[in-house]
């Protein structure tokens, strides 16, 4: 199915031209896609009659949106209170180190993104991070290295 | 029934309802304010209007708060003070120091409310964000380091302008006013009518200023240099040279150019009475072919641009003709050269516009022809004014130099396009006698000088019972054009600007706007036209003569080449 | 088991006021004081999972399948000791429940074999669970007996890790339900409102602001349409409340709302939750859905002409839409910024409608409050701050989790005595009470009753109830800064004093925690300037930010600046971090007899500040060390070190 069709089925779920839809409906795409296109903040603009400046003005406003399609792996650091007492300001640097990139971006061979999350609330296991669905408590740099290591492998293998 | 206030230790009287910053202002109170902007929705953002209130534990924004009574206010207190300088030297922390090479300098609010709030050093040195200037805009330039995010081009083009080019994105440290994913203006759905420059209380919104550019065609061998200037800024630059507003410094422009070195300069105005006895004979022929919608105006350019963007399907309702300004201009690069013998000499076509958008129309490639552009340069009032006094005349003692006769270069019934409404009433006059064969007195055209943003008229000429109307600003003419669509209104002919207020009001115009300012700009363009010996185009020898010479009749083709142009869709995200 | 649905109508209406013998074993198999098989819960919210709770429940599985056991294996939310995840709990027939920490995939076999054979796994269990009816396990310490728990009230979190969350029926056999639907038949709207103030419930979310006088004004504002929205949006870093009761109990919740939404008179309410609680999304989703086909929500609730409507609605991640305008703009599909007050939402607020917003917390105590009485809720607390207050507690703690206690209870008796203070070894440095934008005490203000008044009085915030708490490894600027930096980020940007001053603020404690690349310019003065900048920033922040978040983004630098000065003065003029958190102040050494010359150090250093020749010890030039440790990262032999 064309980008467009997924769009417009998408669409289809929120018949009601209520701007109290657009962040539901950003979701909605989201969740497909991974990203916001900008075929897509056109075709909510047109569906909802609100002006794209103000979708593009909602959706960069909150953390959940992003305009770039996500890697393969996922990473997402917890940098709440307790994950900073933790450590996870060196795990942070330690993945820039490793995989040059920062908060919100996606490394070239577009294998791993990364996103810094404020606290989910696991602060009993600081740090806590994340790739894709599978937590990983208490992470060490060492262990660091070696999660992302075995994602290399996997990808390649 | 009214309210007392105590402020600052006196009484004031206050409405129920109003906030405490109108009441203080309506009581000749002043208190500083960024974000507020008159007629525009409240936002309480910059903090700059607080004030104290008995039993308040943190000061209250008075621009959003409503008055109760018994209310105790200080404006003033050393707290207040504090809490403004404080503010205003944040803004400052992330401002680039550059004020001498500032569009604005002179002219910024942020400026004067540094000055006035006597802040003489930089307490508060910290990182700056970091942004690039967008110049893609032939019209605007934006550079949002020097943004304080007050949000007023943001309402101002929702609000007013129903665009919406331009939102806030981002929050916190990374707040900024961007285009839809950040797009460059040029490749956005702004329409560079400039609204947001009026608005803008920084550098952060200027015009693409283009008269420096002028230099070197002027006194250049080999280039003949011709000006022409529009009725709106000849009513409105001398607000911006220390002389009374509304007088009609037509003169004295034509003097300063000609001086600085200009060859020719002529009005805007006789394009305009160009495009007006062409629109006649498009109206007629509309008529013939009975069309149900009416025939709109194309002569603003920011207009054209949001129907090529929002309304692709009125395209054909539009009037096919070019703006006065480009129909002057065309004049000016193909008819020009054989009155003035120019010979092989090169002509830079230059207009002062108070218009923006005209800098955008300019470079449409539908205004060029054979690839070269009709319109060379496009500047300002702001920059005229700039252009007179880097001139250094004494304008006081200044020996004005009387129009050039030989060649025809003034409008008539024209120079009333530069207000709202104006278009149609200049236009009824030349129907009129065109369908009656009589001249209609003006005085019964008037209902299109109300100052209102939806003038209408019905006017009966010979058999026919015209309805006539003009819209200014683009919200409220996006909301007749759903009526007309929804069948709700008939028109024959529509004039709408995008600008409210018209041209007088346009993007280029003087600082800062208020609407008493406007309405002495309109005045005197009705004052030049009521003291006019002629009033109709028709009847303008230059116009006669142009006819006679070179297009032969309205719709001629020579006309159609010349002074017709197309509108195609547009596609950018809206 | 598929329970009546009939019968659990009647007995949550309470229509089954003395219960057969036969209902009542029913009920006791419906609220598992009785159960016929072995019962193993595991704590599948987020807290367990992140410890591992998957990995465990499957080894769970497969055991039980390995052995074709009879067991009934089930869900439950967290009961607080979040750093004991993951914590499974095991019911044997006629025994009470005995709970389990740290039940990793790799000890289920052990814990399983044990238990089902009537021995205690010494290691891993926290205690058993006191129950009427059933056998207690032999020298096993009651849950109430632990220090932890014995010296909380549990109200809110009674149920907590405890029950089954998917369960409607198990609510219900528990008395859930009960406080709505007799309030529905037999009090008016404004009724319910007088009962509420009454009790003295104060809003949860930092404010305490009186939720039956919100109420009351949202009531007596006319309109066709009001609203009620349950603040979900829990966005401090480091508080976990709200999540583990909605991952514990949603219908708790779902009643609380249910209840508030009659009393101003609304039939619409939203649960507006981040939507990065996936499981407390998912438990409340389903306990929506079935609460609509018990006929619980919908029209005309069970015949009382009550109609009511709950909708989830996911908040898409900012911190300032905890705020509650912000919240509404955010619900109605614009930016989350904040609007100026007045108007007030309850009297224009989502819509232009009258709109009460309240937080988890606050409305999970509903239930109670309408089943046990306004008199039973003002005799737990202060007068004037009643009820309980939950406090998440993270940080260095000897124990992360959940702390239920009443209000006036300090934060001596939490930190010290519930949750043992900090590990062994370590000294209690100072709390951070109420997240990002709230306040650092220093332990001897821990005495200090907390109610909103009394910790007010002395410049303090209860804020949320995140508690951080922090040992002398830990570095109070170095932590300001954090809180600082958070709130740049997540300011709004709307009003100047909140955009820029966060944003001066988190730059001036930049300069005091970090090391420059060169000290020029930044002198010992200029650092000493910022801070006399800190404290005037602070009162205009304060004073002219548009809500909350601005006007109390400063309390973090305001309290420490109070009570932690010195610290503050050796970061400036000594350029010491004495806990040794802030990196780039650390001087670093190299040992010369773990040197081995290797030169990797002066090649990698980008002050270029190591010198010395290869294969003879290298030497770190301090003035012109940057201390940024990548020495110490690529030395292979450990010789770098710091003190």
């Amino acid at each position: 199915m064309t980008e467009t069709a997924r769009i417009n089925e998408i669409l289809e779920r929120f018949p009601q031209i209520k701007r109290n839809a657009l962040i539901p409906l950003l979701q909605a795409i989201q969740d497909e896609f991974g990203y916001i296109s900008e075929t897509a903040i056109g075709r909510i603009g047109d569906h909802l009659s609100l002006p794209t400046s103000k979708v593009f003005g909602l959706a960069t406003f909150y953390n959940q949106f992003s305009f770039a399609s996500r890697g393969q792996y996922h990473i997402t650091i917890c940098n709440g209170s307790s994950c900073h007492m933790g450590g996870s300001g060196e795990l942070l640097s330690e993945i820039t180190k490793m995989l040059e990139i920062t908060d919100g971006e996606c490394t070239r061979d577009r294998l791993f993104s990364l996103e810094v999350q404020s606290c989910i609330g696991a602060c009993g296991q600081s740090p806590v991070m994340a790739v894709n669905d599978k937590y990983y408590a208490g992470v060490e740099i060492k262990e660091l290295r070696a999660i992302i290591k075995k994602y290399r492998k996997d990808a390649s293998g | 029934m009214g309210i007392q206030l105590e402020v600052n230790g006196s009484l004031i009287e206050a409405e129920k309802g109003e906030t405490i910053l109108s009441a203080l202002n309506r009581n000749g109170l002043h208190v500083p304010t960024i974000c507020s902007m008159k007629g525009l929705s409240p936002t309480g953002a910059c903090r700059m209007c607080v004030v104290e209130v008995e039993g308040r534990e943190n000061l209250v924004p008075s621009c959003s708060f409503p008055v109760e009574e018994a209310l105790k206010i200080t404006t003033h207190s050393p707290r207040v003070l504090k809490a403004r300088k404080i503010n205003v030297e944040l803004l400052l922390s992330n401002h680039p120091d550059d004020c001498l090479y500032c569009e604005r300098n002179g002219s910024c609010e942020l400026q004067s409310l540094a000055e006035n709030l006597n802040i003489r050093e930089r307490r508060m040195p910290g990182n700056k964000s970091p942004y690039k200037i967008d110049r893609s805009s032939p019209a605007i330039v934006r550079d949002p380091s020097k943004c304080i995010l007050c949000g007023r081009c943001v309402r101002i083009c929702e609000e007013r302008m129903a665009t919406s080019a331009l939102d806030f994105a981002y929050r916190g440290n990374e707040l900024r006013i961007s285009t839809t994913l950040g797009k460059p203006l040029n490749f956005s759905n702004c329409i560079a009518c400039g609204q947001c420059l009026l608005a803008c209380p920084t550098g952060a919104l200027i015009e693409h200023v283009q008269f420096p550019e002028l230099d070197s065609h002027l006194h250049a061998p080999g280039k003949v240099v011709v000006a022409q200037y529009t009725t709106a800024v000849a009513v409105s630059v001398a607000e911006m040279l220390g002389k009374k507003p509304g007088t009609d410094m037509s003169g004295i422009i034509r003097t300063v150019l000609l001086r600085y070195g200009f060859d020719h300069v002529i009005e805007s105005s006789l394009g305009a009475d160009v495009m007006i006895m062409e629109q006649v004979a498009v109206f007629q022929e509309r008529k013939k072919e009975g069309s149900s919608l009416p025939l709109i105006t194309s002569s603003c350019p920011a207009w054209v641009q949001y129907v090529e963007q929002y309304f692709p399907e009125l395209i054909p309702a539009l009037s096919p003709l070019k703006s006065p300004q480009q129909i002057g201009g065309s004049l000016v690069k193909n008819w020009l050269p054989e009155i003035i013998q120019a010979g092989d000499k090169e002509i830079v076509s230059v207009l002062i516009s108070s218009c923006t958008a005209a800098k955008n129309e300019a470079r449409r490639v539908e205004m060029t022809s054979s690839g070269i552009a009709i319109i060379d340069y496009v500047i300002t009032t702001r920059e005229l004014a700039r252009l007179i006094r880097l001139s250094g005349l004494d304008l006081d003692h200044l020996e004005e130099i009387a129009p050039d006769m030989s060649v025809p270069g003034s409008g008539t019934a024209g120079n009333l396009t530069g207000v709202a409404g104006g278009e149609v009433e200049a236009t009824s006059r030349t129907l009129y006698h065109h369908l009656s064969g009589k001249d209609i007195l003006p005085s019964k055209l008037h209902r299109f000088r109300v100052n209102k943003a939806y003038r209408e008229m019905s006017i009966k000429a010979g058999k026919q019972e015209l309805r006539i109307a003009s819209v200014s600003g683009l919200s409220h003419a996006v909301k007749l054009i759903e009526e007309i669509k929804a069948g709700k209104r008939s028109i024959d002919l529509l004039e709408v600007m995008a600008c409210p207020g018209g041209c007088t009001n346009g993007g280029g115009q003087p600082l800062p706007v208020d609407d008493h300012l406007i309405r002495i700009r309109s005045k005197a363009v009705y004052d030049m036209d009521n003291g006019a010996n002629i009033q109709e185009a028709h009847k303008n020898p230059h116009v006669i003569k142009i006819y006679e010479d070179l297009l032969g009749e309205p719709g001629s083709k020579v006309s159609r080449d010349l002074l017709y142009t197309t509108f195609t869709k547009r596609d950018v995200l809206l | 088991m598929h329970p009546d649905k009939e019968f659990l109508l009647k007995l949550a209406q309470g229509f089954i006021p003395e219960p057969s013998d036969e209902e009542l074993k029913y009920l006791a198999l419906l609220n598992r004081e009785r159960v016929t098989r072995p019962l193993v819960m595991v704590n599948s919210s987020i807290s367990g999972v992140v410890a591992g709770a998957r990995e465990t429940w499957a080894a769970i599985e497969s055991y039980v399948a390995e052995r074709s056991l009879d067991i009934e294996l089930c869900e439950s939310g967290s009961i607080g000791l979040s750093s004991e995840e993951p914590v499974v709990s095991v019911q044997m027939p006629g025994k009470t429940r005995l709970f389990f920490s740290k039940v990793k995939a790799e000890n289920v076999h052990s814990l399983l074999d044990d238990v089902i054979h009537h021995v205690i796994p010494e290691q891993m269990l926290i205690g058993q669970l006191r129950r009427e009816g059933q056998e207690a396990w032999p020298d096993v310490p009651f849950l109430d007996e632990i220090p932890f728990f014995s010296l909380q009230s549990r109200v809110l979190l009674e149920d907590c890790g405890i029950i089954d969350p998917f369960s409607f029926p198990e609510y219900v056999a528990r008395g859930g339900y009960r406080a709505f639907l007799q309030t529905i038949r037999s009090q008016t709207f404004s009724e319910v409102c007088d009962l509420v103030i009454r009790s003295g419930l104060r809003g949860r979310s930092g404010g305490g602001f009186p939720t039956g006088e919100k109420w009351k004004s949202a009531f007596e504002t006319a309109s066709d349409q009001k609203y009620v929205i349950c603040n979900a949006e829990e966005s401090d870093p480091g508080a976990f409340m709200d999540r583990t009761l909605m991952e514990g109990n949603p219908y708790q919740l779902l009643e609380g709302i249910s209840i508030a939404a009659y009393a101003i008179g609304s039939n619409r309410a939203y649960i507006y939750i981040r939507s990065e609680y996936k499981d407390a999304i998912e438990r409340i989703t389903r306990a929506i859905t079935e609460l609509r086909s018990m006929g619980l929500l919908g029209d005309n609730i069970l015949d009382s002409g009550y109609n009511l409507q709950i909708s989830l609605r996911k908040g898409p991640g900012a911190f300032v839409c905890g705020e509650e305008t912000a919240l509404i703009a955010s619900l109605e599909g614009r930016r989350g910024m904040p609007a100026s007050k007045p108007p007030y939402p309850t009297q224009s607020g989502y819509l232009g409608q009258p709109t009460v917003v309240n937080n988890v917390e606050t409305l999970a105590n509903l239930p109670l409050i309408l089943k046990k009485g306004a008199d039973w809720f003002r005799g737990i607390g202060l007068p004037g701050c009643t009820g309980t207050k939950i406090f998440s507690i993270s940080g260095r703690a000897r124990i992360s989790g959940l702390v239920e206690v009443p209000m006036g209870t300090s934060f001596g008796t939490i930190v010290n005595e519930i949750i043992g203070g900090v590990n062994k070894g370590r000294t209690l440095k100072a709390i951070h009470v109420g997240g990002p934008t709230g306040c650092m005490i220093p332990p001897h203000m821990m005495d200090i009753p907390v109610a909103y008044e009394n910790l007010k009085e002395v410049g303090l915030v209860m804020g949320s109830g995140g508690v951080l708490v922090m040992d002398d490894k830990t570095c109070v600027v170095n932590t300001v800064r954090y809180f600082m930096e958070y709130v740049d980020r997540q300011s709004c940007g709307k009003c100047i004093p909140c955009r820029e001053g966060t944003r001066r603020m988190a730059e001036i404690l930049g300069g005091i925690t970090r090391k420059p690349a060169d000290d020029e310019g930044q002198t010992t003065l200029e650092r000493f300037k910022g801070v006399m900048q800190l404290e005037h920033l602070a009162a205009v922040m304060k004073d002219t930010s548009l809500c909350g978040l601005g006007q109390n983004a400063p309390s973090p630098v305001v309290s420490t600046l109070k009570y932690f000065r010195k610290e503050y003065e050796e970061h400036i003029f000594d350029r010491k971090c004495t806990s040794n958190t802030c990196s780039e102040l650390r001087t670093w050494y190299i040992d010369v007899d773990m040197c081995t010359g290797c030169s990797i150090c002066a090649k990698r250093c980008p002050a270029e500040a190591i010198i010395g020749t290869p294969t003879h010890p290298y030497f770190i030039v301090q003035e012109k060390c940057i201390g940024c440790g990548i020495c110490y990262e690529v030395c292979k032999f450990t010789a770098v070190y710091y003190k």
